[in-house]
């Protein structure tokens, strides 16, 4: 299972959760399970075209998947996997 | 108090109660404040501004605030200084500094945003305050806790200078030191955000305290006799700064307190740290997050949050983003310090470097007015400019040896 934290404007969509368990082997096969669980999340974190939306950061193991390979960056088991508003800090 | 509607998401419009909330629950885009400019217009005048306190509270109208100041009042309205001497060198007649590095009370702009947010804090009913920073914040938010009574939680990148690691610790807050870079703080305190009931100045308080930088354009506009400059030039860590001031001068106009706005909003970055310069540079308004190395730390952002709207503000104003090397920050320190008299810190090193070369690329005309935003104090990062000020003589408590070493030293 791979533990993605939730952050407080979509924890509506996740019954007050914010961390759940899910499986996936990467962010978008992850993004496609929690669609599943909490219907409506996936169009809060990607655009029309499936893109992370622009102010929407993702995290694997506190690296932002930017730095890896954004969507098709991989995970496995006991990765974290964080979602955090872009606006904050400065 | 009817001068606050609300806050609104800067992309989708979608409206919020003012509340203590930073994104929007659709989109994520940035809360903003909902002002109710009629209300405004009618008790905001010049002569009401000029009879005001001489603080960044002169300007209250114009804050998201309810009730009445309570933190940092004796913030803002610093020194607005005709650089005569570095404009002679740089061919410009009108140019300016916004000294920013004598601002109290913990020298740094951070001290305008910091008041704002935590009289917020206060009318919302914090009893605790808290940021990520990459050290002015961290000061200012430690310091005018300390005055104000609110327990105080500030986190830093472990490798901070060291004049700023012990300008929090003076004021006897929680500092905490994250082993990681100011992204990686900012994550963190991001998710710490979700956790605990505080107010965190820069994330759930943040459309509160970005406004305070609006100051920095009325100050401006009103020691130029309420009139907004042709250029300004302004460093850009998160983007936030340079999208404010642009804010401050479009809101006088709006209010009809200084004729038509067409000031050239420049920015400044590290080249060590440089993804919104980059994005400019290429014409993409996405922002590639980078890994900062840089000496200009308070400015060592690599996942900017306003980026995107600095970007644009750039563009619209007919402005540029430049970067510049370590080395010319140093100069850039120097240049301030020995023309001007102002001792700056490397952010404030990067804005001098950039403004140097927008003046060598022809940017400005001889004539036009011209503003530099110095946004922090040079006593606070010494590490960065020790090897380059060279060492005192040293000598015997004696004449001879005084002349022997004037004589060998003006060789």
């Amino acid at each position: 299972m791979i533990k993605v934290r939730i952050p407080t404007p979509l924890r509506r969509l996740t019954e007050g959760q914010g961390e759940v368990n899910i499986e996936g082997d990467s962010i978008t096969a992850l993004i496609d399970t929690l669609e599943t669980q909490f219907p409506g999340i996936k169009e809060r974190l990607c655009d029309e075209e499936g893109a992370v939306r622009r102010f929407v950061n993702i995290y694997v193991n506190e690296e932002d998947i930017r730095f890896h390979q954004g969507l098709n960056t991989p995970v496995k088991q006991g990765d974290e996997v964080s979602i955090i508003p872009a606006i904050a800090g400065g | 108090m009817d001068k606050i509607k609300g806050l609104f998401c800067k992309e989708c419009k979608k409206p919020y109660p003012a509340e203590a909330i930073h994104v929007c629950e659709f989109c994520f885009g940035p809360l903003e404040v909902a002002y109710n400019y009629e209300a405004i217009q009618k008790r905001i005048s010049k002569e009401k501004i000029m009879q005001g306190p001489l603080s960044l509270w002169r300007y209250e109208d114009l804050l998201p605030i309810e009730s009445t100041p309570t933190v940092g009042l004796n913030t803002g309205f610093t020194p607005f200084v005709h650089a005569k001497n570095l404009g002679a060198k740089l061919g410009l007649d009108y140019l300016y500094i916004k000294n920013d590095s004598v601002n109290a009370p913990t020298l740094s702009f951070k001290d305008r945003v910091v008041a704002v947010a935590l009289t917020r804090a206060r009318e919302l009913g914090f009893d605790t305050v808290a940021c990520a920073s990459t050290g002015n914040l961290a000061n200012s938010v430690s310091a005018n806790a300390a005055e104000a009574n609110f327990k105080c939680f500030v986190f830093i990148p472990a490798d901070l200078e060291a004049g700023k690691i012990l300008g929090n610790l003076i004021y006897n807050p929680h500092v905490i030191a994250v082993e990681g870079n100011y992204d990686d703080v900012n994550r963190l305190c991001s998710e710490i955000a979700g956790e605990y009931p505080w107010a965190f100045v820069n994330i759930n308080v943040r459309p509160y305290y970005s406004e305070g930088s609006k100051t920095l354009a009325f100050e401006t506009a009103e020691a130029l006799g309420w009139q907004a400059p042709d250029h300004v030039v302004v460093p850009i860590a998160s983007g936030s700064l340079l999208t404010k001031i642009h804010k401050g001068f479009h809101e006088f106009e709006r209010l009809g307190l200084i004729p038509t706005v067409n000031t050239q909003i420049h920015g400044a970055q590290a080249e060590g740290c440089s993804p919104v310069a980059t994005a400019f540079k290429k014409k993409k308004d996405f922002i590639q997050p980078v890994k900062p190395n840089t000496i200009a730390k308070s400015l060592a952002i690599g996942n900017p949050a306003d980026g995107y709207y600095a970007i644009k503000i750039a563009k619209e104003t007919g402005g540029l983003i430049e970067s510049v090397s370590d080395p010319e920050i140093i100069e850039g320190i120097k240049l301030l310090a020995q023309n001007e008299g102002i001792f700056t810190e490397t952010a404030g090193g990067v804005t001098i470097a950039v403004l140097k070369k927008l003046s060598q690329q022809g940017v400005f005309k001889k004539n036009q007015s011209v503003v530099a935003y110095i946004t922090g104090n040079g006593l606070k990062t010494q590490e960065a400019i020790a090897p380059a000020v060279g060492a005192p003589w040293l000598i015997q408590p004696n004449l001879k040896s005084f002349q022997q070493t004037l004589k060998k030293e003006q060789k």
